[in-house]
């Protein structure tokens, strides 16, 4: 079965140019602001959206997508009001990839069946679930598989070639190769080393593999995506979203083009990359 | 779907967890891939180190010669005649070194942690008295270590950040959440991620990712076996209640698992009551009013909302004042085999009083939990009927806490 993802990466492979993956929470600040920014977000230039679904407890997050949890819950976003937002999306979008990326409380408690099946009413694509490696697999990823939702695997400096053939075995859509032994949005990657763990993950997988987790810049997207299909930037831009919020986190006329902005200078950045781009 | 596991009777309630670290539905290894190499290399180290007889001296020797092990097991006469009922035993862990059962999981993890080489030693705490046996096992051994700590834990225990700060710890004060124990161990479990090559995270209870709830339940068991040979000891036979109270849930395991196959014996876990059962904001019983979910790498009984977001909940005592449980509780509750109670933030508070007064020892607040049931249980019971309460840990880190609370000024 064809994805809009794979659809997206076969399109984007045709005209030599890495993907431009962005991550925001839904809810962020409030329900209103994230979905005008959703709907903004092709037109800035995403090629593929990730939404966070917010949690109490996101372990695996730096300070920045902690803060813009904490944001979306106490305005009240919850994982239904996160799925509807993504119907509203797709009334008017029905060609951009969009992936949920968050932890596995929610959804186990939903439950798992009842999620699976609202995610594809909804219009997801994909699913990024930190908290549950390949060890767990019966529980999520086999069955969203096989309702056709993309699982989408996170490989990382510590996954050794011993360990890799695991984490790609139910992986699809796209392996999301995390730059940087740490947690969002702290350290910068080193991008000779990230070349190379993704050129290793290649060799072994026919799937674009994305990179995220520190990239923050045009110029950082751009010379991570001179060896890489795909490109994720998040706290960068839940930064942006901050700043343009007052004192009370309400946001300003300017909150949606805060992000879009700096959106559309990444996408710039990718779309010179173009010669680049390796495979 | 149901929030329970059917109840399933089995043979023996000692042989989990299966070989993917699971109690029933419980357990499990639910971490981010960037950890999960770790936790396998940590399985790897810890059954190594479980088949050597060299491990296991050592450990031994730490524990008699460092530690103070065995703790007494004593007749409290006084409270007993008090409270007129079963006969009660005290087991003695508050007289470990450090002052906790903590440093029985401690020298244990430590070892472990030198044997796999690693140089950098990390921690959560609640109440401190973890933090404070990891900052003792770690300055013993030589080894760098950080501490994290919510901020209100820091203010009401806050003589035992002092003994951290002193044994050389840093102490990272952890302000995201309601700066109590679970925020703590986000902090601690993102410290991990982040220095994987060079640091070990010994967990304070018997919960986390697999193996760290068998490992912590196999270090502390040196409780229960103590007490099956003490009680013989002292009335030639075994005992015929069991009490301990439950944040994380080690100190109960601890005395609970060598006994667990011996089906007369009654055994209670004592949860925080907090301010009552009423509102899952205002205790810290997640197996009398919690529901099963994912959190800090194992299923287990959490307090959560119809979300599935996490609520902090509320305890008097900063070691009970934690949302979830060990998932080896969660499982020995809904097979029926242990009765989880709650008790409430006055009753222990009294119960502490109780003991000061007529036995003249000053509990902990976490286990002044388990004598407030205690007091309600033994009246209940023959004057034959043998109980051992673990007293897993002294009331010094409190007394100020308690003073405020009883609005005094120290
Ligand atoms: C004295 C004492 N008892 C009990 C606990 C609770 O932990 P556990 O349930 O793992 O024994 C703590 C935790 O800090 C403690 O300090």
């Amino acid at each position: 079965m064809t994805t809009r993802i794979d659809k997206r990466f076969a399109a984007l492979r045709e005209k030599g140019r890495a993907a431009l993956v962005t991550f925001t929470t839904a809810g962020d600040p409030d329900y209103e602001t994230s979905l005008a920014l959703l709907k903004a977000l092709p037109g800035a230039g995403a090629d593929i959206i990730e939404m966070g679904m917010p949690f109490s407890d996101p372990m695996a997050d730096g300070p920045a997508i902690q803060a813009s949890s904490q944001r979306a819950l106490k305005a009240g976003q919850t994982m239904k009001k996160t799925l509807r937002m993504i119907r509203e999306f797709r009334e008017g979008d029905q060609d951009t990839p969009l992936v949920l990326m968050g932890y596995y409380n929610p959804i186990y408690v939903y439950p798992v069946e009842g999620f699976i099946g609202d995610c594809i009413e909804a219009g997801v694509d994909g699913l990024i679930v930190v908290d549950v490696p390949p060890e767990q697999d019966d529980e999520l990823c086999i069955p969203a598989l096989e309702a056709g939702l993309n699982f989408i695997r996170l490989a990382t400096p510590t996954t050794d070639a011993k360990r890799l053939p695991a984490v790609l075995e139910n992986t699809s859509g796209f392996v999301y190769y995390v730059s940087i032994a740490g947690i969002t949005g702290t350290a910068a990657p080193d991008t000779g080393e990230v070349h190379g763990a993704v050129a290793r993950i290649k060799m072994q997988t026919e799937l674009p593999v994305a990179v995220g987790f520190g990239v923050k810049t045009p110029e950082q997207a751009r010379a991570i995506a001179a060896g890489a299909d795909g490109v994720v930037v998040g706290s960068a831009l839940v930064n942006a979203l901050k700043a343009s919020l007052d004192e009370n986190d309400r946001p300003g006329a300017a909150t949606v083009s805060s992000v879009t902005d700096l959106v559309r200078g990444l996408a710039e950045g990718l779309a010179s990359s173009q010669t680049a781009t390796v495979k | 779907m149901s929030n329970t596991a059917p109840p399933d009777t089995p043979n023996t309630y000692r042989s989990g967890p299966d070989e993917r670290g699971h109690f029933g539905i419980y357990g499990g290894r639910f971490v981010a891939e960037t950890l999960m190499p770790l936790i396998l290399e940590l399985e790897e180290a810890y059954e190594r180190a479980k088949a050597d007889p060299e491990f296991h001296a050592e450990l031994k020797h730490m524990l008699v010669h460092y530690g103070g092990r065995p703790s007494p097991l004593y007749f409290a006469e006084r409270l007993t005649q008090e409270l007129g009922g079963a006969k009660i035993y005290f087991k003695r862990d508050e007289l470990n070194h450090t002052g906790s059962h903590k440093i029985n999981n401690c020298l244990g993890q430590i070892l472990l942690a030198r044997r796999m080489k690693k140089t950098r030693i990390i921690a959560e705490t609640g109440a401190g008295q973890h933090g404070v046996a990891v900052a003792t096992v770690a300055a013993r051994y030589g080894l760098p270590c950080v501490i994290y700590m919510g901020c209100v834990d820091i203010e009401r225990q806050a003589p035992n950040v002092f003994r951290m700060k002193l044994l050389g710890a840093e102490v990272h004060q952890v302000t995201a959440g309601a700066g109590t124990l679970k925020d703590a161990m986000n902090e601690a479990l993102r410290d991990w991620v982040t220095n994987v090559h060079d640091t070990y995270y010994i967990i304070g209870t018997a919960a986390g990712p697999h193996p760290y709830p068998e490992m912590v339940r196999d270090f502390q068991s040196v409780i229960g076996e103590e007490v099956r040979v003490q009680m013989m000891e002292a009335e030639g036979r075994l005992p015929d209640t069991l009490v301990a109270c439950i944040g994380g849930g080690s100190n109960a395991i601890g005395l609970f698992h060598p006994f667990l196959d011996d089906k007369d014996i009654a055994i209670y876990g004592v949860e925080a009551g907090g301010l009552g059962l009423g509102n899952p904001e205002e205790h810290c019983a997640s197996m009398n009013g919690g529901k099963p979910g994912v959190l800090h790498g194992n299923r287990t009984y959490l307090l959560q909302n119809d979300d599935g977001q996490i609520i902090e909940g509320h305890s008097i005592s900063a070691g009970l004042d934690y949302p979830g449980v060990g998932p080896e509780h969660s499982w020995l509750r809904d097979t029926g085999r242990v009765n989880y109670v709650a008790v409430t933030d006055a009753e222990a508070l009294e119960a502490f009083q109780l003991c000061t007064r007529i036995e003249g020892i000053i509990p902990a607040l976490e286990p002044s939990h388990a004598l407030a049931h205690v007091q309600k249980l033994a009246p209940t019971l023959p004057a034959d009927n043998l109980l051992v309460m673990n007293l897993c840990g002294r009331g010094d880190k409190d007394v100020f806490a308690v003073a405020k609370h009883l609005g005094v000024e120290m």
